[in-house]
């Protein structure tokens, strides 16, 4: 892979190459990251202040952490978001993937139609949703009484977390599809007819092919899935601003944020749930990397 | 498609029922995605009272209006903020071209000392949440004196941390591009006597084509869209761009003005479906490459 061509001899040229990108992501990634640690250990009057020196005792943000209870729910509801995002965007597009796949005409179609609401920015889509779940009227309350529902649905107050969690759920069902199709259509064709001779069933060809040979791109899905949840703010910020109904629909990210921009203004505190937020991610992912090890074929 | 055998063929080209369940249910879920869009474009041209009382008839006759539209665009200022988001998005996605372009060659032509760490900076740069270092972002640069300052230097608070953001995407994209490459081309441009960075503006740019526009594709869409960085930065109303305004008129029509909530998503949601419907290709092969990779 690596080449001694003769081009590549001289390494002066490589100081051009590397050193823009690098200098960026150390000023604008490395260093606010061990800043953002320190930051969550000191006393910071205001956004955009310098530290007025160490905490007393240093670790009171991390000890209001595991007391403060709405962070309790924020964390509460940030894992439940995780587990729906492994069971529903993965399941539903490990679902739609595997029937494209039985198909030939439309596959194109399918794949552009799915995969649209990913591209479209989340803040219009929690507008959308807005409209969409409105109480009284709204077009899914009107849908629900023509199918002889008896009340309408006050969705944000009664069903804050369906309300919530299914916009973001449908918008990135597209994406898991996309990376599924891609891995089942990796599989050799090879493989098929060897089980088209010995007489497969399709279930038998779904259960025993395209699922273990899938493994490996589930695990990137489940990766994946775990990472975007932490990562998921626009969408509920737009549609339950500031924990509503009655902060029991804070998630780790709009609970930070609520700290630095959204109203209550403690920097230090806001740093800490970063830290948390960004801990709870390597935790995480390192464990489901632990539990299901990739692969070789 | 992988080719199967005649065989297969011959049997999948009767139509059986489980075929028509199959459509069925990929179409279902194909109508929960286009639908939504279709009832907010249908309902944005709609006088506002008739919004969420008559929300599934047409706009015709006295229900349609441009009103939500003329409203809009007379009380918040849709006209600059597009073009704030074109000038912020787009000097994103040129930096971000160039400068990851010449670090992934870098990094898959050059064999030296610490390429190995150097490649896991890259891959742990593509994990780091922004709300790790948005803060600190912040403090720097307030004392750079670039946050909350004139026009020009307030979209520079936003495009250099965006930037940073999507540099580590797009070295890795590129990067196993790039690698994929001849090097015969190289090679005999060098013998031509092109120098090395000739070599990388007038051979790898052009043959890397589809790769470099799938980053400026992706790059110039998650710059469009991200809220969270542009909160931050654009506090004031000269310098909004089309997402941060949505986020404002969300907020100021107290939501109950259905009509700019609706004409709102419409206007931001237009540019990018022109965009989509020309480009999906690129759009969904670039997502996911950067995905699998990562």
């Amino acid at each position: 892979m690596h080449n001694n061509s003769m081009i590549f001899k001289k390494k002066t040229p490589l100081l051009v190459f590397l050193v823009p990108a690098f200098a960026f992501m150390a000023v604008y990634l490395f260093y606010p990251f061990v800043m953002n640690i320190i930051n969550s250990f000191s006393d910071i009057p205001s956004l955009g202040a310098s530290s007025k020196g160490w905490l007393d005792p240093w670790y009171s943000n991390y000890q209001r952490l595991v007391t403060d209870p709405y962070m309790r729910t924020a964390f509460v509801n940030t894992m439940l978001m995780m587990l729906c995002t492994i069971v529903f965007q993965v399941g539903i597009a490990l679902i739609l993937a595997m029937l494209v796949d039985n198909i030939r005409r439309g596959s194109g179609f399918f794949r552009t139609v799915y995969f649209f609401p990913i591209v479209i920015s989340a803040t219009a889509l929690g507008l959308m949703f807005n409209l969409l779940f409105w109480y009284d009227t709204g077009p899914i309350n009107t849908i629900l009484l023509q199918f002889g529902w008896d009340h309408l649905v006050n969705w944000k107050e009664d069903h804050w977390m369906f309300t919530m969690f299914t916009p973001v759920m449908w918008q990135y069902v597209g994406y898991y599809f996309v990376i599924i199709v891609t891995g089942l259509n990796n599989i050799s064709p090879d493989v098929y007819e060897a089980a088209e001779i010995d007489g497969a069933t399709g279930m038998q060809v779904v259960w025993r092919i395209k699922l273990p040979l899938l493994y490996n791109t589930l695990c990137t899905c489940l990766t994946l899935a775990i990472t975007g949840a932490l990562k998921v703010f626009d969408l509920p910020w737009t549609m339950m601003p500031k924990g509503i109904p009655l902060e029991k629909s804070w998630l780790t990210g709009t609970y930070m944020y609520k700290y630095s921009l959204g109203g209550a203004n403690n920097i230090g505190y806001s740093s800490a749930i970063a830290i948390f937020i960004v801990i709870l991610g390597v935790l995480l992912s390192q464990l489901a990397n632990r539990i299901f090890k990739e692969k070789d074929y | 498609m992988p080719n199967k055998t005649a065989a297969v063929q011959l049997k999948r080209r009767r139509i059986s029922p489980s075929k028509i369940i199959t459509y069925i249910i990929l179409s279902l879920w194909a109508v929960t995605t286009i639908f939504p869009f279709i009832w907010v474009i249908i309902n944005s041209f709609k006088e506002r009272k008739y919004i969420l009382t008559q929300s599934f008839a047409l706009p015709i006759g006295e229900l349609f209006t441009l009103n939500n539209f003329t409203e809009t665009f007379e009380k918040f200022a849709v006209g600059p903020a597009y073009r704030n988001s074109l000038i912020i998005s787009g000097t994103v996605t040129i930096a971000v071209i160039i400068i990851s372009g010449l670090c992934a060659y870098g990094m898959a032509r050059y064999n030296f000392r610490g390429r190995k760490i150097l490649q896991t900076l890259l891959i742990a740069s593509m994990m780091f949440p922004v709300f790790s270092t948005i803060i600190p972002v912040f403090s720097m640069q307030t004392k750079w004196g670039i946050v909350n300052n004139t026009v020009p230097l307030s979209w520079v608070s936003v495009i250099l941390p965006q930037i940073a953001g999507n540099i580590a995407f797009g070295t890795v994209v590129l990067m196993g591009y790039i690698r994929s490459l001849p090097i015969d081309l190289e090679e005999a441009a060098y013998l031509e006597g092109y120098g090395v960075f000739r070599i990388f503006f007038r051979i790898i740019m052009p043959l890397a084509k589809p790769s470099f526009a799938t980053i400026a594709i992706f790059s110039f869409l998650w710059s469009y869209n991200d809220l969270f960085t542009q909160m931050f930065y654009l506090r004031s109303a000269d310098y909004f761009t089309i997402t941060r305004l949505l986020n404002e008129i969300s907020s100021q029509s107290g939501g109950t003005n259905h009509g700019w909530m609706a004409a709102a998503v419409v206007i931001v949601v237009i540019p990018v479906l022109v965009v989509y419907v020309f480009l999906q290709k690129n759009i969904v092969k670039g997502l996911t490459a950067g995905a699998i990779k990562g």
